[in-house]
């Protein structure tokens, strides 16, 4: 038999989050400076032989905060789709059981949350508790939240209707059993896409609230925050304006194009034409 | 469709009372005393307590909520600290700027978005279609104050056909007033952008396997006229529905972007509301924002009902 070929969005996809995850990875052994590391005789240095990247305005060599940035960032995308399935996931599937009710509790969830895009509800968090990382998982974990307990819930209902769910509720299978041992098996996949993509959503949000000093706080590296003080000076070192932005691109098309191919290897009826 | 209309309007009721009730209960677990948090650990006890009183934090729980509400209905949403004025007033001013920023993106996106969706759909698997869709992925990964700062960097820096922040307000004139929201409106409409031209693409793509298109070009009718007259207004409406969602996310992104231009416009109100600790005007802003993304969300909803009642009269 022939071995079916991988979509090379998926192949593309895992490639670039391999690369991303290595350099966080990378990170926690070995940087070329110690990122949080003050040199202000080298501040705004161009990128060369001792700075592959330059450094800051406070003399930090960008390439470490870069490597550093990248595990933060990761850190809290992780952490806020961890917390949106660990609450959503668990929603949906009971409203699956539910029914109408679930169903309406579920439609009413995503309308009050798509009225709150997650920036807006980080905002209106950090303004009351504080601006810092946890805040920002809390805040992106509830988005995501919403996501998760609509897509479960849909995808669950579809698996209620198979015939090996009625044989096992036939079979005397309480609500709870088939849900754990038939339905939540068959949904992983649904789950998995959509983790993946809410996963490059919060990464692109972090590094929005970072930039705005409302999410991972200085000394510690992120993107968003290097952004933001690149841009005070973007007429004397715009070359530092570049690196951190294309970091969180490739990391956001990495995961982007991970879940297009795992959608589309999961799922073959829904392939999209190319490769993209 | 008179039922749909009312089950629609109801729904945006219940959401839009929710949405109050959520920042409403949000500000209600302050750790500690909002009003010592507004005004700093040292104030004045004398200070604490009148702002209480202003606040209303003397008064029990629903009281508060009810003449919060209350006061929202009749256009009142309360005075802000940092500024002493009105919050109403303030959002009027700043939405002077954000509403139009938000519309002139809605355009710049619908206007690329939906020529390029059909041309990757008339040209599927070719390298038109590779192209919108490399365009589609990329204007995703993009973050949009990232692409903000680029277009900063090339029109502002190094072009100088722009300036890099700022807003000479309309009685400067309509001209330099636009000019200034031009540069924030493609940065806030490239993601939108790239969204809206995958999904008029499959619109577009769906549309072309009807039986109809086939007999329009059976009938000999040339592929341009089959594309403008009978797939694209079919595949207006899932777009009209995703533009109507993007409108959220347009004002979050708006919130950034002005801060990146330094646009005096309702985000950057909102970022210095809590810079300020002005938990008022955050409150006031964040729920007016809330309430416009379901009433816009609802407006569209009704909008495709009324061109395309079939999915209604379905469900």
């Amino acid at each position: 038999m022939r071995a079916r070929r991988l979509p090379a969005s998926l192949v593309l996809g895992a490639v670039l989050t391999a690369l991303v995850v290595g350099a966080a990875l990378l990170s926690l052994v070995w940087t070329p400076f110690p990122a949080e590391q003050i040199r202000v005789v080298a501040r705004l240095r161009l990128p060369g032989p001792e700075h592959w990247l330059g450094t800051d305005h406070f003399g930090r060599d960008a390439l470490s905060m870069i490597l550093v940035g990248a595990r933060n960032s990761l850190s809290v995308g992780a952490a806020a789709v961890a917390l949106g399935a660990a609450l959503g996931v668990p929603l949906g599937l009971a409203a699956a059981v539910w029914g109408r009710w679930g169903d309406e509790t579920v439609a009413r969830l995503a309308d009050l949350t798509f009225a709150f895009p997650a920036v807006l509800t980080a905002i209106l968090l950090t303004a009351v508790l504080g601006a810092g990382a946890a805040n920002v998982v809390l805040a992106l974990g509830l988005f995501n939240a919403a996501v998760f307990a609509r897509v479960t819930r849909g995808a669950a209902l579809a698996v209620w209707r198979r015939e090996f769910v009625r044989a096992a509720l036939a079979l005397g299978r309480g609500p709870l059993s088939v849900t754990l041992v038939h339905v939540l098996p068959n949904v992983a996949g649904v789950v998995i896409v959509q983790a993946t993509v809410l996963f490059a959503v919060a990464v692109l949000n972090e590094a929005a609230l970072s930039y705005l000093g409302l999410g991972i706080q200085p000394p510690s590296p992120s993107w968003g925050k290097m952004l933001g003080d690149a841009q005070t000076f973007l007429f004397t070192a715009p070359l530092q304006a570049i690196f951190p932005g294309g970091a969180i691109a490739v990391t956001v098309l990495g995961l982007n194009l991970l879940g297009d191919g795992l959608r589309d290897l999961l799922d073959p009826r829904h392939r999209s034409s190319g490769v993209l | 469709m008179l039922a749909f209309l009312a089950r629609r309007l109801l729904t945006l009721a219940l959401t839009a009372w929710l949405a109050t009730l959520v920042v409403f209960a949000v500000l209600e677990v302050v750790p500690g005393d909002p009003a010592l948090l507004m005004l700093g650990t040292s104030a004045q006890p004398e200070a604490v307590a009148a702002l209480r009183h202003q606040m209303g934090l003397d008064r029990p729980v629903p009281v508060r909520y009810a003449a919060w509400v209350g006061g929202m209905l009749t256009g009142d949403l309360g005075t802000s600290l940092t500024y002493a004025r009105p919050v109403a007033g303030l959002v009027a001013e700043r939405l002077e700027i954000t509403l139009p920023l938000a519309l002139m993106a809605m355009l710049l996106s619908a206007g690329l978005a939906i020529p390029l969706g059909l041309l990757a759909a008339a040209r599927q698997g070719r390298a038109g279609d590779w192209a919108v869709m490399a365009f589609g992925q990329l204007g995703i990964a993009v973050p949009s104050f990232w692409f903000a700062i680029l277009l900063i960097l090339g029109f502002s820096v190094q072009l100088g056909w722009f300036s890099a922040g700022g807003f000479p307000g309309w009685d400067a004139g309509v001209g330099p007033a636009l000019k200034a929201l031009l540069l924030p409106a493609v940065a806030l409409a490239l993601p939108e952008a790239a969204i809206l031209a995958r999904v008029t693409r499959t619109a577009a793509l769906d549309t072309l396997r009807e039986d109809y298109v086939r007999t329009a070009r059976a009938k000999g009718l040339r592929r341009r006229t089959v594309l403008l007259r009978h797939v694209l207004p079919n595949a207006l409406i899932p777009v009209t529905t995703i533009l109507g969602l993007q409108f959220a996310f347009l004002i979050a992104g708006a919130v950034v972007v002005e801060n990146v231009f330094t646009l005096p416009g309702l985000g950057r109100l909102l970022y210095q509301a809590i810079g300020q600790h002005d938990l008022i005007v955050v409150q006031g802003v964040v729920v007016l924002l809330a309430v416009m993304v379901v009433l816009v969300n609802a407006l569209v909803d009704i909008a495709c009902a009324a061109v395309d009642p079939r999915p209604q009269v379905a469900a």
